[in-house]
């Protein structure tokens, strides 16, 4: 539950609501913990909240280590979970 | 021996060399995190150490140390005909007492997986007439998106969101684990994503009083490696720190907006642990002044006593006491298709990893 998953800002709308790629899905997320994060900025996302900035090399690292894992094959729930 | 599934065998080498060229004692290190679980067990760490150094699973994972009372609430809570239960999907079939929330929804209650507290809030906008509640578990990563979500609550003027707040927060746990005379543990490897948001000073004081030390490392299995050995270094040369080896997502103060709202929402409550029991302040309570979205506050649950299942070991498996493999009911009845305990519920939980990942009917299994 505890895991959170790089995905990259698109666009920043009202109330600091973003809205991001999560491997291929798009999704909203509240930038309310992240006052500094921008557009086109990688985060750690957990259960629709961005907890913190990364670098984007290690937003990539993370993604490929996350598609190795066991309940990354069904995707879905693992967004569900909020891992 | 076999590095191919390393993403960089090269380092791998280099660190299981490193490793094994360190001269300890009989060293017991505890993770206490799940994806660390799944990660050393999908990559066969255990197996990989030296024979004097122990890697134990800790009490890593939210659900999985939930307790039988808490999911006891949730059930009473969904119960009610007025009241629309949401939860994280991994809640949803870890048993309680009597029932679970998975099985009051197969008997017509209204429980419903959510992907964030944020889809609890839009769904009590759209039903105005009942109570939203969100069942909320987790450490200290989640527990600033509760505080969020509450917060917007009341900006809102929403009056049918409420939290049943199971949180809990891992430093002072550790403690507990630390004064074990069970497990005597001799290092941590320190959550991640916990640490990306409370940061590293909360655990100072288990290097500085118990002399227990930790590194706060990643997910990859070459960052447990590297973590493994930064702490046999630490041991090596009688030295006890918190360091931090994922410096790519945990800065020393961790993050200030999210530590800020969750004091702001919360304050330090008892919290009881599976298989630990009640360890003073290490819960979330919700603050009087948000009362009003607190479901244990605003619909109080009578419950029968709670009961224990029957043979399950979860509670000495995520205190270290015991490998998954020494469960008796472990891969003999309890499984990921058919599971009794919450440690085979969770994708995150100990013996789901270990099932998942281990030749567990053979050498791993013997050896702890």
């Amino acid at each position: 539950m505890c895991l959170a998953i790089p995905a990259r800002i698109a666009s920043i709308a009202e109330h600091r609501m973003a809205t991001v790629d999560i491997v291929g899905v798009t999704r909203v997320v509240s930038l309310d913990l992240v006052p500094e994060a921008e557009v086109e900025d990688w985060v750690l996302v957990h259960a629709g909240f961005a907890l913190q900035v990364v670098e984007e090399e290690y937003a990539k690292e993370t993604l490929e280590l996350l598609k190795t894992l066991p309940f990354f094959e069904d995707q879905e729930p693992l967004l569900a979970e909020g891992a | 021996m076999d590095l191919s599934g390393f993403r960089d065998p090269t380092i791998a080498r280099g660190l299981i060399d490193a490793i094994s060229a360190t001269d300890t004692g009989p060293v017991k290190i505890m993770e206490v995190c799940g994806t660390h679980t799944v990660s050393i067990a999908k990559n066969g760490l255990r197996a990989i150490m030296p024979e004097r150094v122990t890697l134990l699973s800790g009490p890593g994972c939210p659900v999985c140390v939930t307790a039988n009372r808490d999911i006891d609430t949730a059930v009473a809570l969904s119960q009610r005909p007025d009241v629309i239960v949401t939860t994280f999907g991994d809640m949803m079939k870890v048993p309680g007492s009597y029932s679970s929330l998975s099985r009051e929804k197969a008997e017509g209650r209204d429980v419903r997986i959510v992907y964030s507290p944020l889809d609890a809030l839009t769904l009590a906008e759209k039903e105005p007439d009942r109570e939203v509640i969100f069942i909320a578990v987790g450490f200290e990563t989640t527990a600033p998106l509760i505080a969020a979500a509450i917060l917007r609550a009341q900006e809102q003027g929403l009056t049918n969101f409420s939290v049943f707040c199971a949180h809990k927060t891992v430093p002072i746990a550790l403690e507990a684990l630390v004064n074990d005379p069970e497990v005597q543990i001799d290092a941590f490897i320190l959550p991640g994503h916990v640490s990306t948001i409370i940061g590293s000073q909360p655990y100072e004081f288990l290097a500085e009083q118990y002399k227990v030390p930790g590194v706060i490392t990643g997910f990859e299995p070459v960052d447990v490696l590297q973590g493994v050995y930064m702490i046999l270094k630490q041991l090596e040369e009688g030295r006890s720190e918190i360091e931090i080896a994922y410096h790519r997502g945990v800065m020393p103060e961790g993050n200030p907006t999210a530590r800020e709202l969750v004091e702001r929402v919360f304050e330090p409550v008892d919290a009881d642990w599976r298989g630990i029991g009640v360890i003073p302040g290490t819960g979330m309570g919700i603050r009087e002044a948000y009362a009003a979205f607190d479901a244990a506050k605003k619909l109080p649950v009578e419950l029968p006593e709670p009961k224990e299942i029957k043979g399950c070991q979860c509670g000495e498996v995520l205190r270290g006491v015991i490998l998954p493999f020494n469960c008796k009911l472990f891969a003999r009845g309890c499984t990921p298709e058919h599971p009794i305990g919450p440690c085979m519920v969770s994708s995150e939980g100990s013996c789901a990893a270990y099932y998942r990942f281990t030749d567990y009917g053979k050498s791993d299994a013997s050896d702890g």
